[in-house]
């Protein structure tokens, strides 16, 4: 018996610790739209773990251990950089120990890296809230940054899988094609909403209000990652009634009450985009996601083809 | 803002004075003043059509005039420079009785067990400058600077990024990993002060020059297995015995998630340790005794953390526990001639911590320990003597943060450590300076 054990002991420590002949490229995703884009990209020949979803706010996420868990055995990790996940994803990939996955690995994506960005601030001073030095990160927004990404993305896997990087590129031709044709339709869709001003709760609308013309009046947070205080909603009701602001945008994972609040008094809609994948229950995925954000803006301002009853 | 607006208002200006003069052309040549009229109509919407989009225009420039045309510095050698932080801290402190009685009847206690002084004061100021140093290895080090002046490492350590099969290589001096709340520094916590059973098994933490080494299973369940061997000169241990690797530890922890809102973090310890002439303190941090011998410590430790769909910074509840056994056999030597003593004692804590709103939390924590310890050194009424005692400590903090980097705030304690009743109130500051510290889970 005991001759047994050892050799049993000895097999199941070394399919334990050596890799399964890789099936499938194990990705990574920090956010729900890279998760997305990994499985327009990759297909079936890739499997996708998204560590956080459309609730939470990217900047405050919790290194659980399952995601070290799930670092270790990655190939590939998508972030979106920009400092985004500077309080949590550092100090997954350190416990991790997960050579694919090091910084200037092709196993390392950092997708706000192959997009020009927005916000980049002259000066950095906390007193100014939680600022991003590299530039505002919240590249999503924006489906053209999507296609950016895809770009890279399809170049990376076939990098690290090379025997699969003609099916990933086909797959990307394909997908880019979708792409720029839904692109064009949502530009046209969305032209009513030129020149529409806004208000937000955090600064994270940048690139969409560059794509679709949206001029953003002012923010919630007095300074990002603060949340509201009353005195500073006051100051911005008065600002949103005298500049005809036509609504208050918020992500889905913030807090929906001071946007409401001040809907409500300057007697505006509130809207509530869903930011990533999943953020609502149609924005099921990439092409959903901008689909729904857009949808749900036309009826804000009142000119989608449905009813234009007031968002939420 | 005032910028944006007279560059607003002179593109307006400039916008009439252009289209203006068309205006008076188109005016001088019609006839009819009702064609007049409609010209001018054509021409306000025209120019109201424009100014929208030079507002727009303005409002996307802005966004962009801030872009530098190359990421600012990135030609200076600084930066390389590693990330700096620094953290400041002060506290307030009452108690009802004189914190140099301070004693935990049946425990030798190590110098930072007992209490701070009563009054204002200022608290460890600390400083921490950490950075990958090349491809393989990231280094920290952490000074914290006593307001008396002076300065002590309290961590120096490089750590290997990745190693083959999911190791990890950790050396220098570090907090240990055993346990959970061990290896994070103060700063992090939730309350005033650490837990009872930590201030006197770990003489409030365990931290000591040594080599670490870890190991992550390659399972979607986290399973992660450390060993360590320590100089053997922190508190249990002392006097660096066995040629300076007077202290090994092993330990394994394991952790998930229960859908996208709960997780949890569990694991237990074991610490070896030998002593050589270790100083027990009194509450003035007098030394009353010095212990020689071995000492070994269990510890079991459970963190369940709750966010609702994993978004902490609303509501979130944190509820920690960590269990706390040991034996000690040796030598107990000072006031009276040297007798042998042998003691088994048990802890354990338990805390709460609900942040109930963006800015504020409440936490509540209960301790007790045990001690039974027998032999010639327990003299009746010194200091091995438990006095038929159950130490004990239950406190209720409520702090406030204006952001993740600020945090203040206010501890009530009843704390029956001794035999004798003491209340305690305590006000702290904590403020963050520089680098986004990363936290662990």
């Amino acid at each position: 018996m005991k001759k047994m054990f050892l050799p049993a002991f000895l097999a199941l420590f070394v399919s334990l610790i050596s890799q399964p002949a890789a099936a499938t490229l194990r990705i990574f995703a920090c956010e729900p739209e890279w998760g997305a884009l990994a499985k327009e990209i990759g297909g079936d020949q890739v499997s996708v773990y998204t560590a956080t979803q459309a609730g939470q706010d990217p900047h405050h996420v919790q290194a659980r251990p399952s995601m070290i868990a799930r670092m270790r055995r990655a190939d590939m990790v998508i972030a979106t950089g920009a400092q985004l996940e500077i309080g949590w994803l550092p100090v997954l990939i350190r416990q991790a120990a997960n050579a694919r996955v090091q910084r200037g690995q092709p196993g390392y994506l950092a997708a706000s890296d192959y997009v020009q960005k927005l916000g980049v601030p002259a000066r950095v001073d906390r007193a100014m809230g939680d600022v991003h030095a590299a530039g505002n990160p919240h590249i999503q927004t924006d489906p053209r940054n999507i296609a950016r990404v895809a770009a890279v993305l399809a170049k990376r896997l076939g990098q690290i899988d090379p025997a699969h990087a003609a099916f990933y590129q086909s797959r990307y031709q394909e997908f880019s094609r979708r792409w720029q044709d839904a692109i064009a339709r949502w530009e046209k869709e969305a032209a009513p909403l030129k020149g529409t001003r806004i208000v937000v709760y955090h600064k994270g609308w940048n690139y969409l209000n560059r794509w679709l013309g949206l001029i953003q009046v002012g923010a919630l947070e007095p300074v990002p990652g603060v949340p509201p205080s009353t005195s500073h909603l006051a100051q911005l009701l008065s600002k949103v009634k005298q500049q005809q602001v036509a609504m208050v945008i918020y992500a889905a994972y913030q807090n929906p009450r001071p946007s409401e609040w001040l809907a409500q008094r300057a007697g505006i809609p509130a809207v509530k985009l869903p930011f990533s994948v999943g953020g609502t229950d149609s924005a099921g995925d990439l092409f959903a996601l901008y689909d729904d954000t857009i949808h749900r803006l036309l009826k804000a301002v009142g000119k989608s083809a449905g009813s234009p009853d007031r968002e939420e | 803002m005032m910028s944006f607006r007279s560059t607003l208002a002179r593109a307006a200006l400039l916008l009439c004075a252009g289209s203006g003069f068309p205006l008076l052309l188109s005016a001088e040549s019609s006839d009819s003043p009702d064609e007049e009229r409609h010209h001018i109509q054509e021409e306000l919407k025209r120019m109201q059509q424009r100014l929208l989009e030079m507002e727009q225009r303005l409002s996307e420039q802005q966004a962009v005039a801030a872009t530098p045309a190359a990421p600012a510095g990135s030609a200076s050698p600084n930066v390389f420079n590693p990330q700096i932080s620094v953290i400041l801290g002060g506290k307030y402190q009452h108690f009802s009785r004189s914190p140099g009685h301070f004693a935990v009847p049946g425990f030798l206690l190590g110098e930072a067990a007992g209490l701070d002084e009563r009054g204002l004061a200022l608290g460890e100021s600390e400083l921490n400058f950490s950075a990958n140093v090349d491809n393989l290895f990231y280094g920290s080090l952490t000074v914290s600077l006593s307001p008396e002046g002076g300065a002590e490492v309290e961590e120096a350590y490089f750590q290997s990024l990745h190693m083959p099969f999911g190791l990890t290589l950790k050396a220098g001096r570090f907090f240990s990993g055993i346990g959970y709340l061990n290896q994070f520094h103060t700063h992090h916590d939730d309350f005033v002060d650490r837990p009872l059973p930590y201030r006197a098994f770990l003489d409030s933490q365990y931290g000591d020059e040594g080599v670490q080494i870890r190991w992550l299973a390659p399972t979607d369940t986290f399973l992660e297995f450390g060993a360590e061997v320590m100089r053997g000169d922190a508190f249990p241990s002392a006097g660096s015995a066995h040629q300076g690797a007077g202290a090994w530890d092993l330990s394994a922890h394991t952790g998930g998630d229960v859908g996208f809102s709960n997780s949890w973090k569990a694991g237990i310890s074991w610490l070896h340790s030998t002593a050589r002439q270790r100083d027990a303190f009194d509450g003035q941090g007098e030394p009353v005794g010095s212990y020689s011998g071995e000492s070994q410590l269990w510890l079991a430790d459970f963190v369940w953390k709750w966010a609702p769909n994993g978004n902490p910074v609303n509501r979130n509840f944190r509820f920690q526990s960590e269990l706390f056994y040991r034996t000690e056999k040796g030598v107990l030597a000072g006031t009276a001639p040297a007798a042998s003593y042998d003691g088994r004692h048990w802890g354990w804590y338990a805390e709460g911590v609900y942040r109930f709103h963006p800015r504020w939390k409440v936490g509540f924590r209960y301790s007790e320990l045990r001690a039974d310890n027998s032999g010639p050194a327990v003299v009746s009424g010194a200091i091995l003597d438990d006095q038929g005692h159950i130490p004990r400590r239950a406190s209720l903090v409520l702090g406030f943060s204006n952001s993740e980097f600020s945090r203040i705030r206010i501890q009530l304690a009843q704390d029956d450590s001794r035999r004798k009743r003491d209340y305690q109130f305590s006000m702290q500051y904590l403020m963050l300076l520089g680098a986004h510290g990363a936290h662990q889970f």
